[in-house]
């Protein structure tokens, strides 16, 4: 299983990575490489089993619904790099 | 002080022989002088480690006595500690201080703890060798040419060093016990659910869990004491009782079952490991136990199904770091899309890119089942295999690492062989098992780490199994010479 340059640049892509051009040809070898040794999991036959999403098999635990937050909105902006009257500032998305 | 245990350390002040803050100052004054040679620490915080000694020697004064009360330790930087920077090795969070605090450190806090710095390790916990950090290598305190082991390589590097008498770590696919068997110190990775991961910034959610990293088992099991529970603000904790670990440490392990995979003595192992690993399990035999071939037969898969769900995981958990709510932001991006895609390519380094990227296309349209799906099949084969030995054993045991410490650099431009310095370890996080490592030997300078696996929620056996050798051994006592 080898990655083309331009499937590297569609998966860069979709996980928001703005790699540089020069730098494409170089992750599409070690991607490539990295799926050459998931691909030994297809020589197992998995027909019949059940994926395993945690590791005793229980499901999520679900709480009472109600309010166990308090508001710390000032205090969690503090970190952020560009607030203004408690919003988040982004570049304009809409013209 | 710096070459007793933390058992040592805790009586000493008990009794009286030093003080907290006595403590805290020759940790630190240690620190001071080793930890820019090792680059193990991402932020040393004297004044806060000074002001909770004195707040535990207080305390003692009024009749406090529990066993972590004025212990120094350091915190894996991947704990969020409120008021002291949580950078997870990586650029993106460079400038990140945490609002709140993880339930590991508010745990190790409220026993009395005092934390003394945060260690270096790999950028989000993505490595096995430390050499993906934003903040630089850390170097191996037995060969600082070498590699400490990673991702918790800071951890164990300090505490080989007794910069610290103990760390906390996280192991996802080995991070705890690989560099605990690299650097020579005692490091357990709890069964998945046992601590809390409340705080400890994701990198694999199904697989990540914290442990503690010390010269002994006996000072794991006062630190794993302080550090499990049911948590309810994660949901994957579980709610079972927390045992008394110390209590246990003494039982004879006369009769103990122990089972040798044959995949783990197979092709790939050094034979100078297996032979240190044999002498480690003939001591156990000596001691009563009874040694019993067990079979894993999906062992081989545990890399490739690995290098799938981690990935699938981590590029899902780090889609939270966009440039807009905290962490890095590109300057003056030109549209939202910009915004995030430099501010994520500054922010991350090359492996962290990479594991996103092998992770996004797995789950993309058309490869879920192929990738995602059929990994966790396999998953569960993997940890069939574990039930089945575990009906005829007690504990597994077997090397922790295929190799020694290795040359910094030796395998940064190959990342599949870097991958495969997990070969061990890996199995037992897709399981969920709780596995620990211990100093078993020497090779040329360079510590060999003894691996030893349970059955779910036994960690008091592993421990009362690693205490056991630790008794009839001293490999665990040794500290590298330019730090004594």
């Amino acid at each position: 299983m080898s990655l083309s340059s331009d499937e590297v640049r569609k998966v860069a892509h979709l996980a928001r990575l703005g790699i540089e051009e020069s730098a494409i040809s170089e992750y599409a070898e070690q991607l490539s490489r990295i799926l050459e040794l998931v691909e030994q999991m297809q020589a197992v036959d998995t027909e019949g089993v059940e994926p395993m999403a945690h590791p005793q098999d229980i499901s999520q635990r679900l709480r009472d619904d109600e309010v166990t937050e308090t508001d710390q909105r000032d205090r969690f902006q503090e970190g952020a790099p560009q607030v203004e009257s408690g919003l988040y500032l982004v570049p304009k998305v809409i013209e | 002080m710096y070459d007793k245990t933390l058992a040592e350390l805790s009586s000493g002040l008990r009794s009286g022989a030093f003080s907290a803050v006595e403590l805290a100052e020759h940790f630190l004054a240690r620190t001071e002088r080793f930890h820019t040679q090792l680059n193990c620490l991402i932020s040393v915080s004297p004044e806060l480690a000074m002001a909770r000694a004195a707040d535990a020697d207080r305390q003692r004064a009024e009749g406090d006595s529990r066993p972590l009360l004025g212990i120094p330790l350091m915190h894996k930087d991947i704990f969020c500690t409120e008021g002291v920077k949580t950078s997870c090795g990586s650029k993106m969070l460079d400038n990140f201080v945490a609002p709140y605090e993880s339930t590991v450190s508010r745990k190790l806090k409220e026993a009395g703890t005092v934390m003394l710095g945060k260690t270096n390790m790999d950028e989000f916990a993505m490595g096995s060798s430390n050499e993906t950090s934003y903040y630089g290598p850390v170097r191996n305190p037995w060969d600082t040419d070498c590699v400490p082991g990673g991702s918790s390589g800071g951890s164990a590097a300090a505490v080989a060093a007794r910069l610290a008498p103990a760390a906390t770590g996280t192991d996802t696919g080995g991070s705890i016990r690989q560099p605990a068997s690299l650097c020579n110190v005692t490091g357990l990775k709890p069964t998945y659910g046992r601590v809390s991961r409340y705080g400890m910034i994701a990198f694999a959610s199904s697989l990540d869990q914290a442990g503690p990293m010390a010269a002994t088992a006996e000072d794991c099991a006062l630190l794993l004491a302080a550090m499990a529970g049911f948590d309810p603000a994660d949901s994957t904790s579980l709610d079972r009782p927390v045992p008394d670990y110390q209590s246990t440490l003494t039982n004879s392990i006369k009769g103990l079952k122990i089972g040798l995979p044959k995949s783990f003595f197979s092709t790939g192992l050094n034979s100078a490991i297996a032979q240190v690993i044999e002498t480690a399990l003939s001591e156990y035999r000596q001691a009563g136990a009874e040694l019993v071939e067990v079979d894993l037969p999906h062992m081989h898969l545990s890399v490739p199904v690995y290098y799938v769900v981690a990935p699938a995981e981590c590029s899902s958990n780090l889609s939270r770091y966009d440039g807009v709510r905290y962490g890095h932001r590109a300057d003056s991006p030109k549209d939202l899309e910009d915004l995030f895609k430099r501010s994520r390519d500054e922010g991350f380094g090359a492996e962290v890119k990479r594991r996103v990227m092998i992770g996004t296309y797995a789950l993309s349209a058309g490869y879920y089942d192929a990738y995602y799906r059929k990994a966790q099949q396999i998953r569960r084969l993997i940890s069939e295999d574990f039930r089945q030995a575990f009906e005829k054993v007690d504990v597994i045991m077997g090397p922790t690492s295929p190799t020694t410490a290795f040359k910094i650099g030796e395998k940064t431009d190959d990342p599949v062989s870097m991958y495969l310095s997990d070969i061990y370890t890996i199995a037992v996080n897709l399981a969920g098992l709780p596995g620990i490592s211990i100093p078993a030997g020497m090779l040329n300078g360079l510590p060999v780490g003894l691996q030893i696996i349970g059955n779910y929620f036994d960690e008091g056996r592993l421990l009362n199994a690693a205490h056991q050798y630790q008794l009839l051994t001293d490999w665990h006592k040794k500290i590298p010479e330019a730090f004594c």
